[in-house]
């Protein structure tokens, strides 16, 4: 043992770099380990590079009068919409705007509730008490009808906007469950000795407290995405947002508003968004699922 | 081992002697928690003073209030009452710089080495971290010749192979070195070890204790030693003083070779007399629970009248014991004990003993 150690000693000039890469790529062999985790990873990733891709590759769909509704054929792999753009190019270029807004989301979410739940959680006293005041508030709104109402006040035509509206709307949850977090990690005496070494209350906060929740935090990132993208959808579905552009809500809501799933023809323009949503949601989802097994080790042999 | 019994109590070898300021003075601490079932009184009326560079051992069974005592000389529990003083000056009514000094001087070893290091940090992230947010070192390379020098005081060698570790790959009596180099990052004057070694297995705890040792005669940091274990405060806080607590109060106060060798109140005893004795010869001379008429620790949500310990003392008088409670009052040259009944004999054989010598 003391042979191996004397080995890793001379990595000392990487230690940092090396302690982490090793962490990482640990936490990647035992995702390849388990298949659903495996399979959520590599469907997200494929989703998420093709949104990102293709709209610099493929060129935008044009209307073409004379090809409107029809059904699959070898130039239109899943047929054209009313107007006769090509659903396939729609569908390649259409999940930029529903990809950003989730992760934006879903780190907006992440960031209001890990620093409000944290910091909440450590002063206690009165910032506490009002943050909980806030969280309850929140909380009893209806989302779906505030978003509603911010919809149709508010011109809600640029992906940030969306991104920061659902975002500042679903951190309460979050911030609750770190919250509790912090009160039981802050009595270990870890933190303890931090306060003893005066290091400053940000740093023992945000450096010695919350890593210690890292995983907790990413699993809960994950989840937020899949509620962003569900909450953009939605909006998308009844309207709510402005129709402009081109992506899968928009597919999804024109589709409905033009009758399509009345025309065997034409099924396939509400289908494959649909499908496209469903399938990065279970991705997504069967990835958290897998993450929680590997990094919450109560769970793992079960 | 006794000391030559001088006739002046504030002779010129008594530590605490007013001339110089004490690094660390406690008068008068109480400590009390109040829950809702009534008040909790951990901690009563203790006054306690270490030097620079000396150790004062605290002794005394769970929940005696060893520790409470502790966190309030550490400044991390504000007390009830009394005031704790770092040179001379009262903590809690310091300003900010003052109170960062006496922060960064005064460091804490905690008792479990398995909880008081982050899981997250590596060894060298976890003593760096002081020395950079107090600009003790400069840049990278720096920081890590310092924690290796800290890691070669505490005996962690070589200490690049320690410094990259995590806290999950060490064993116990490593990582409770890696906290004591952690706490002797901003060169502490004062160093409250709160059961630090009770931890450790048992041949581990020597090297720690001389470990511990070094650094109080080479550095000349102070210690305040908390333990249940005589041994220990025995074989660490020799030359030092030891103050031993029943039930929040100190009973018992002097130098520690006078209070192990020569135990005169009848807790301090009682306590000696729990120590195995290895020969069964010996072993079989003892008195059946230490001679204590009691076994059961009184509640501290319902303390005895007048003196706490005489529902246990052997040498408990009815009529004085269980009405007033006794002071700390000077036996001999240096040394304290809170006893009725030892104070009066001490107080008579040292007439005896000057009516003997006069006649």
């Amino acid at each position: 043992m003391a042979q191996a150690t004397v080995e890793t000693a001379t990595l000392e000039t990487s230690v940092d770099s090396g302690v982490r890469s090793v962490r990482g790529s640990s936490l990647l062999s035992q995702l390849t380990r388990s298949a659903s985790g495996f399979a959520g990873l590599i469907i997200v990733v494929l989703i998420v590079a093709m949104s990102l891709i293709a709209p610099l590759v493929v060129p935008e769909a044009k209307p073409n009068v004379n090809q409107i509704w029809s059904g699959p054929s070898s130039r239109h792999w899943l047929g054209t919409n009313n107007s006769g753009q090509d659903i396939v190019t729609l569908i390649l270029r259409g999940g930029r705007t529903v990809i950003f807004v989730g992760f934006g989301a879903a780190l907006l979410t992440t960031a209001i509730a890990v620093v409000i739940g944290s910091l909440a959680a450590y002063f206690r006293g009165r910032f506490d008490a009002i943050m909980l005041q806030i969280t309850d508030i929140v909380m009893t709104i209806p989302q779906i009808i505030l978003l509603a109402v911010m919809g149709a006040f508010f011109e809600l035509n640029s992906p940030f906007a969306l991104a920061a509206l659902i975002g500042v709307l679903s951190w309460p949850v979050l911030m609750r469950s770190i919250r509790a977090q912090v009160l039981s990690l802050k009595e270990r005496e870890f933190v303890e000795a931090a306060r003893l070494l005066d290091l400053g209350t940000l740093r023992i906060v945000f450096m010695e407290i919350v890593p210690n929740m890292a995983s907790f935090i990413l699993i809960n990132f994950i989840i937020a995405i899949t509620n962003a993208t569900y909450a953009l959808i939605g909006m998308y579905v009844l309207g709510l947002a402005p129709m402009s552009g081109d992506n899968w809500g928009i597919m999804i809501n024109d589709a409905w508003i033009s009758g399509a799933m009345f025309n065997p023809n034409s099924m396939l323009y509400i289908l494959a968004p649909v499908a496209m949503i469903v399938i990065m949601q279970l991705g997504l989802i069967m990835l958290s699922r897998s993450l929680e097994e590997i990094l919450n080790p109560r769970l793992r042999d079960r | 081992m006794p000391d030559p019994i001088s006739s002046d109590p504030k002779s010129s070898d008594r530590p605490s002697s007013d001339r110089q300021t004490p690094l660390m003075e406690l008068s008068g601490i109480s400590q009390i928690f109040k829950t809702k079932r009534g008040d909790r009184p951990a901690v009563r009326d203790v006054n306690l003073t270490v030097n620079a560079g000396e150790v004062l051992c605290l002794v005394g069974e769970s929940g005696c209030g060893k520790t409470t005592t502790a966190r309030m000389a550490a400044g991390l529990t504000k007390p009830t009452d009394g005031t704790v003083a770092y040179n001379g000056q009262d903590i809690w009514s310091m300003d900010k710089d003052q109170f960062t000094e006496f922060r960064t001087s005064v460091q804490y070893v905690h008792q479990d080495p398995y909880a008081s290091l982050n899981p997250i940090r590596s060894v060298y992230k976890t003593i760096s971290a002081p020395l950079r947010k107090h600009g003790l070192s400069k840049g990278n390379d720096d920081s890590w010749k310092q924690a290796s020098e800290l890691l070669r005081r505490v005996d962690l060698t070589p200490p690049e192979s320690y410094l990259s570790k995590f806290p999950h790959q060490m064993s116990g009596g490593q990582r409770q070195r890696v906290a004591v180099a952690r706490a002797l990052s901003l060169n502490p004057k004062l160093i409250i070890a709160d059961e630090s070694t009770s931890m450790l297995d048992v041949s581990i705890r020597v090297g720690m204790l001389n470990m511990l040792g070094r650094l109080r005669d080479e550095l000349g940091v102070g210690f305040i030693f908390i333990t249940h274990d005589l041994a220990i405060a025995k074989y660490f806080g020799w030359e030092g003083r030891t103050a031993v607590m029943y039930l929040g109060e100190v009973v018992e106060y002097g130098p520690t070779q006078q209070v192990i060798n020569d135990p005169q109140h009848p807790y301090t005893r009682a306590l000696l007399n729990a120590v195995p004795e290895p020969d069964p010869d010996l072993a079989a001379q003892k008195l059946p629970g230490g001679g204590l008429r009691s076994a059961d620790i009184p509640s501290l949500a319902a303390l005895p009248s007048g003196c706490t310990f005489h529902p246990r003392c052997p040498l408990f008088e009815e009529g004085l014991c269980d009405v007033t409670s006794p002071e700390l009052s000077l036996i001999g040259s240096r040394r304290e004990v809170a006893c009725h009944v030892v104070a009066r004999e001490s107080g008579r054989a040292a007439a005896d003993a000057s009516v003997s010598v006069s006649g």
